[in-house]
């Protein structure tokens, strides 16, 4: 059994002190540990930004790829190899602006991966821009008048877009956050948690204290169904996305599983002399 | 050698009735080489397929037609120049006249009548083809047998239908034939075990073979048919074909397949490689083997996207930011586009890097016949790299997945492994993979990137070349091209000109010396490629290759070159060399 030391490594994080990410890390080695999964099995493929820094902090095998291209990355890696826990970690702006394309097709797609979205509204490793999840009017080196472009509200467009598991959590609350990657990753399909994840240096409006203040926990909600669409694109309209929680789920199976004739062994092990009978086979279409 | 032609709409089965007489002429034992000339459309416009058949291999198209086909009116107009002495066969339905000067026969058949008689207009471009066999003094029985095999999953109805109008055609054309005057006159056929296929096929038999089982495309002009095959052959190993989104996509999907141990390659052309340019240097940083097809056809931007073209070479090569190792290689023929289609994969294992393979239009659309034997997917040499095993790792804290080593390549692990856990990033890196700017690093890391695919010329021939031992004039160039400088060469040596061929395999990283020696006593060398700005003469130029002795000859109107082309401008050149002597 793995422990949390053994998801730990000897790198000193460039995070800033007091960012929301350290809480993403910690919650994701918390779930990681709770649903047993293994260094050596667990592959986190993460983009470019501060929360694409997270595999350097991380002990499994990790691939840090292209800006926005973490989910057809990590739909290669579950692919090839089904056995392993594999997770695509991104910021928003990675998530909602150069990766939206792959966004939209990976809630289509269903593979049983599970998707982290670290949220904190800004670009930051850029030092201040707008993201795709600033509020309108949100004042940056690139919006100094406040930004004119309606913010994505990424849960909605989730749930809109097919996804089967919709969560989102808080980095300040650990243990809520913990249990949502653990359900993230227990479900058998595509899951997305957006976390909102504090950005200390260059978002003075969407804080800690402000989030506390606004979030409304819906896991403690008794009324709300996460498995009625209707009823969740209504809440998600009406608290403009300021929820925590179980948001979204519906019953799923997963992509590969769909794929006709699909080995689901490692494909690394399929690797040998074609059958010489299936040759002749595909050759004699050709005479 | 005889050369058939058949023109008309497109939409009408042009493709299919071309399919139908090259595999009947395959099967009485004759060598076929196929082009099509179609455009981005799907219904309407002019399109043809043109057959050459002989008792010898054929690795181009020819100028001259010989039987012309043509269901439309404008078929003739547009192809009349190419019938010196030869038959027009035409549907009696459109009054066909032959333009003034031309030197043909004129069959007029009662094409779309006997569709109709028949059931259905639809049935015209399978008459003709019965109508064509006929001609060509193909026995009938192999052409329905072909046929019959052809549509032997279409409802009942259908294949009877296909039946009649075939026999219909063969014997309206039978009846005809008993009044020409003289008959086009068929060499004797050259029987062996032959298949009929393109390169694209042959790209999707090298990867089947080399057990490449993701294969993760968007569509795309001309290496559609790629995805197409192999989501047919994919279920029968367990592998599976992706649509995605966009090209970004399609190749960081088959980088995180890599990644993660299964073989994994994706296919375009000219757009979607430039879209993919950014994610060729993270698999070039990451050491992370990847495939990638480009069958190039004419740009830029969307160009001509059903011409061929040899204009991506240095997007190939040297496209994208920054400086990271790629192998690049181009097959010269279909059976060596199967060689390389499995042999990238090996390369992209061995030196952990992404291996582009550079085809073009012609050579991935064209079919040619090709020895069964050739293409022995079961007996091909598979070589996985170094992947370490747990057990192999060591005892370190933590495994070093970039070690500096003699040779550049460092041992990898695959996710699954134990204790073999690192950090693949794009970003510079050390040993573990965790990034780093310190500038030693940087320069060792870059260093080692660079030296570990220079070995490649060990492991594969860089060039190859046909008649060098005592040739005056050598022709040189890479994919469709080098079919063409064969037949180029036919028409030399006919001329009595000692004639070689040369064709690059490897163009990254470019084998400069290899070059340099095979070609030091060779007079004179023509540069053959269709591109407008002779791409392969500046790489031999940067190569410092290119001397006197060089000279370029470019294309670039989407149409093939043709060996007459390539035959005179070589003489005209030696001509005017001699003159200045």
């Amino acid at each position: 059994m793995a422990t949390l030391s053994d998801f730990k490594t000897a790198e000193k994080s460039w995070w800033c002190p007091g960012c929301g990410d350290f809480g993403v890390l910690a919650a994701l080695e918390k779930a990681l540990v709770q649903v047993n999964a293994n260094p050596a099995t667990t592959a986190i493929i993460a983009g470019i930004g501060c929360s694409g820094k997270i595999g350097n902090y991380i002990n499994s095998y990790n691939l840090h790829v292209t800006h926005g291209r973490t989910l057809p990355a990590a739909m290669g890696i579950k692919l090839a190899n089904r056995t392993l826990t594999v997770l695509a970690v991104g910021g928003d702006g990675d998530a909602y602006a150069i990766g939206m394309g792959h966004f939209m097709h990976a809630l289509r797609r269903n593979i049983n991966i599970t998707y982290l979205v670290m949220d904190n509204h800004v670009y930051g490793l850029t030092k201040g821009q707008t993201s795709p999840t600033s509020d309108m009017g949100f004042h940056t080196k690139t919006s100094p008048d406040g930004s004119i472009d309606e913010p994505v509200h990424p849960l909605m467009l989730a749930v809109a877009g097919g996804a089967t598991f919709v969560a989102q959590g808080f980095s300040s609350w650990q243990p809520q956050l913990s249990r949502l990657i653990v359900q993230g990753i227990t479900h058998p399909g595509f899951s997305l948690i957006n976390v909102i994840s504090p950005c200390v240096t260059y978002n003075r409006v969407n804080t800690y204290e402000w989030y506390k203040k606004t979030l409304v926990n819906l896991d403690e909600d008794p009324s709300y169904k996460s498995s009625q669409r209707a009823q969740v694109l209504a809440r998600l309209e009406e608290s403009d996305e300021l929820v925590t929680g179980l948001i979204f789920q519906k019953p799923s199976r997963p992509y590969e599983e769909l794929i006709t004739g699909f080995s689901s062994g490692p494909l690394s092990e399929q690797v040998g002399p074609i059958n010489q009978d299936l040759w002749d086979h595909i050759l004699d279409q050709f005479e | 050698m005889l050369s058939w032609k058949i023109g008309g709409d497109q939409g009408e089965g042009i493709d299919s009735t071309g399919d139908i007489l090259i595999h009947t002429a395959n099967r009485l034992g004759y060598y076929i080489y196929g082009y099509k000339s179609f455009s981005s459309r799907i219904k309407g416009g002019h399109t043809n397929y043109k057959m050459i058949m002989a008792n010898r291999p054929i690795s181009a198209t020819t100028q001259k037609t010989d039987i012309l086909v043509a269901l439309t009116p404008q078929t003739i107009t547009l192809n009349s120049q190419e019938i010196n002495g030869g038959i027009i066969v035409a549907d009696q339905a459109y009054s066909p006249s032959l333009p003034q000067g031309t030197d043909a026969m004129l069959v007029s058949l009662a094409l779309s009548q006997m569709a109709k008689e028949i059931g259905s207009p639809v049935m015209r471009n399978m008459i003709a083809a019965g109508a064509s066999a006929a001609l060509l003094g193909f026995p009938l029985e192999v052409i329905a047998q072909y046929v019959e095999k052809r549509f032997q999953f279409k409802a009942p109805s259908i294949i009877e239908a296909n039946r009649r109008a075939l026999h219909a055609g063969y014997q309206a054309m039978l009846q005809e034939t008993a009044r020409l005057p003289w008959l086009p006159s068929l060499e004797s056929p050259h029987p062996g075990e032959r298949v009929v296929m393109t390169g694209n096929d042959a790209t999707c038999l090298g990867a089947l073979a080399a057990g490449c089982r993701i294969m993760s495309g968007y569509p795309i002009t001309p290496a559609t048919d790629i995805m197409e095959s192999l989501t047919k052959y994919f279920p029968m190993v367990g592998g599976a074909v992706l649509q995605m989104e966009d090209e970004l996509a399609s190749i960081t999907c088959a980088i995180g397949a890599g990644f993660a141990g299964a073989r994994a390659m994706t296919a375009t052309s000219g757009p979607g490689l430039s879209l993919m340019q950014e994610a060729i240097g993270l698999a070039s940083m990451t050491e992370t083997p990847v495939v990638i097809v480009d069958t190039q056809r004419a740009g830029p931007s969307t160009g001509m996207p059903t011409k061929s073209e040899q204009s991506d070479l240095l997007a190939l090569i040297y496209g994208g930011h920054g400086e990271g190792p790629r192998i690049v290689i181009a097959p010269s023929s279909v059976e060596e586009t199967f060689e390389d289609a499995y042999e990238a994969f090996n390369l992209a294992e061995h030196f952990q890097a992404p291996v582009i393979i550079a085809t073009d239009l012609s050579l991935a659309l064209w079919q040619q016949s090709v020895e069964r034997k050739a293409i022995d997917g079961p007996h091909i040499p598979i070589d996985r790299g170094e992947v370490y095993s747990s057990s192999e790792i060591g005892e370190s804290a933590s495994f070093q997945r970039y070690a500096f080593t003699a040779d550049g390549i460092s041992p990898r692990t695959l996710p699954g492994t134990a204790a073999g856990q690192f950090l693949a990033t794009g970003v510079e890196h050390g040993v573990e993979g965790k990034v780093s700017e310190d500038p030693l690093n940087r320069s060792r890391m870059m260093d080692k990137r660079f030296k570990k695919i220079g070995g490649i010329h060990d492991l594969r021939p860089p060039i190859r070349h046909e008649g060098l031992r005592d040739a005056e004039v050598a022709l040189l160039g890479i994919g469709s091209v080098t079919g063409i400088n064969k037949e180029a060469r036919i028409l030399l040596e006919q001329s009595g000109l000692k004639t070689a061929v040369v064709w690059l395999r490897t163009l990254s990283p470019f084998p400069s010396s290899q070059c340099q020696d095979l070609l030091a006593k060779t007079r004179h060398i023509v540069v053959v490629e269709q591109n407008a700005t002779g791409q392969i003469s500046q790489l031999l130029k940067m190569a410092n290759v290119f001397d006197s002795r060089y000279h370029s000859l470019t294309k670039y109107d989407g149409v093939p070159f043709f060996a007459e082309d390539v035959a005179r401008f070589t003489q005209n050149l030696l001509t005017q060399l001699e003159v200045k002597h």
